[in-house]
């Protein structure tokens, strides 16, 4: 079964360096291809030079954008499998074994990987907390399954989920409304426990009012997403 | 139905606008599919400011006090159709150029690869 890990990365200079050799030390099973997504620092050298397989876009698409060019280079290279992990090292190359293995076990199309199903928990400002609540209940009675973490970027995709997602992925709020999509889409969800460290680099400028404008754009967006003709 | 400035004026207007139009799609510097909207407005203008009791009398029939309201009424129902056909235009050209930006991305690090490939293959036969 070949693996590929896509890595999106937007100015993640500090970061990447450490993404790939994590990759390397506790994932060695996957192929690695980092997107830079019109990065306008060295992140792109950096990687290069550790000898990762870098795609280069010609300009800033966003992560929806950017984990699309994944999906369309791995169904190029014939690839069964495609992780997507940030590049901005708070995902944790050890917490892969546990997401692959649920998918196997559900013979699941998308495996969301949860901090919020790990035992360690994760602390975030209320802000977070909350939206996080509000997005789990909407998403979780949309798609008629319990999903605790909407908006992590470490999942797992079935060659199916590739070929769906390759077609359309949500540019807006691609972690939550994809969930929505796939499950219009009759693809089979699943969330498996995963842990993940704070962000290490920079800092979240999120406020009470941001958070409510927030929610009430992925609300429309899953509102349109529900709506929408998918084929 | 005496000829007066107004009519005139009118009249030239709209025939010249037909004529850009027009002349614009033969130099090829408006597409032929965009161009249809544009001539059907410009023959519209000129059938209205040749025929000046039309405008009246549809006006009347609609039951609108003045009749060049109808007018302004129907050159922003007019924009507005315009507006969504471009947003619409818009919409495919921004998801063609992100399809055609991750291609070259694609493309870019398959073409390294064999490019890779063959400088080895040169450099063990030399």
């Amino acid at each position: 079964m070949k693996i590929l890990v896509i890595v999106p990365a937007y100015n993640e200079e500090l970061s990447i360096s450490g993404v790939i050799q994590d990759l390397r030390d506790n994932f060695p099973q996957g192929d690695i291809v980092i997107i830079n997504d019109g990065s306008i620092d060295n992140t792109s050298a950096i990687a290069k030079g550790l000898g990762a397989k870098v795609i280069d876009l010609p300009y800033n698409l966003g992560i929806g954008g950017a984990v699309q060019t994944g999906f369309i280079y791995a169904l190029d290279m014939g690839y069964d499998v495609a992780l997507q992990f940030d590049g901005d090292g708070q995902h944790v190359a050890a917490e892969i074994c546990k997401v692959l293995d649920r998918f196997g076990k559900e013979g699941a199309d998308l495996v969301v990987g949860s901090r919020f199903l790990s035992e360690t928990g994760f602390t975030s400002s209320v802000q977070r907390r909350l939206g996080a609540i509000i997005l789990s209940l909407v998403v979780s009675a949309v798609v008629g399954k319990r999903i605790t973490d909407t908006t992590s970027g470490f999942r797992v995709y079935s060659r199916r989920a590739m070929e769906f997602f390759a077609n359309i992925y949500p540019e807006d709020y691609p972690e939550v409304e994809s969930v929505v999509l796939a499950h219009k889409k009759g693809l089979v969800i699943a969330e498996a426990p995963a842990e993940m460290t704070g962000r290490k680099f920079g800092k979240s400028s999120i406020t009470m009012t941001r958070a409510v404008y927030y929610m009430v754009k992925v609300m429309l967006a899953i509102l349109v997403d529900l709506i929408k003709k998918i084929d | 139905m005496p000829v007066d400035i107004v009519q005139i004026v009118s009249i030239s207007v709209s025939v010249s606008i037909l004529v850009a139009v027009i002349e614009l799609v033969r130099r090829n510097h408006l597409k032929e599919r965009y161009s249809l909207i544009w001539l059907a407005t410009a023959v519209v203008l000129i059938v209205f400011s040749v025929w000046r009791t039309l405008l009246h009398t549809i006006a009347g029939k609609l039951g609108i006090y003045y009749p060049p309201s109808f007018l302004f009424l129907l050159a922003i129902c007019f924009l507005l159709v315009l507006l969504l056909h471009f947003s619409t235009i818009i919409s495919s050209l921004s998801e063609n150029n992100k399809r055609l930006a991750q291609e070259i991305g694609v493309l870019k690090i398959r073409l390294e690869a064999i490019e890779n490939t063959a400088e080895t293959r040169q450099g063990v036969t030399e």
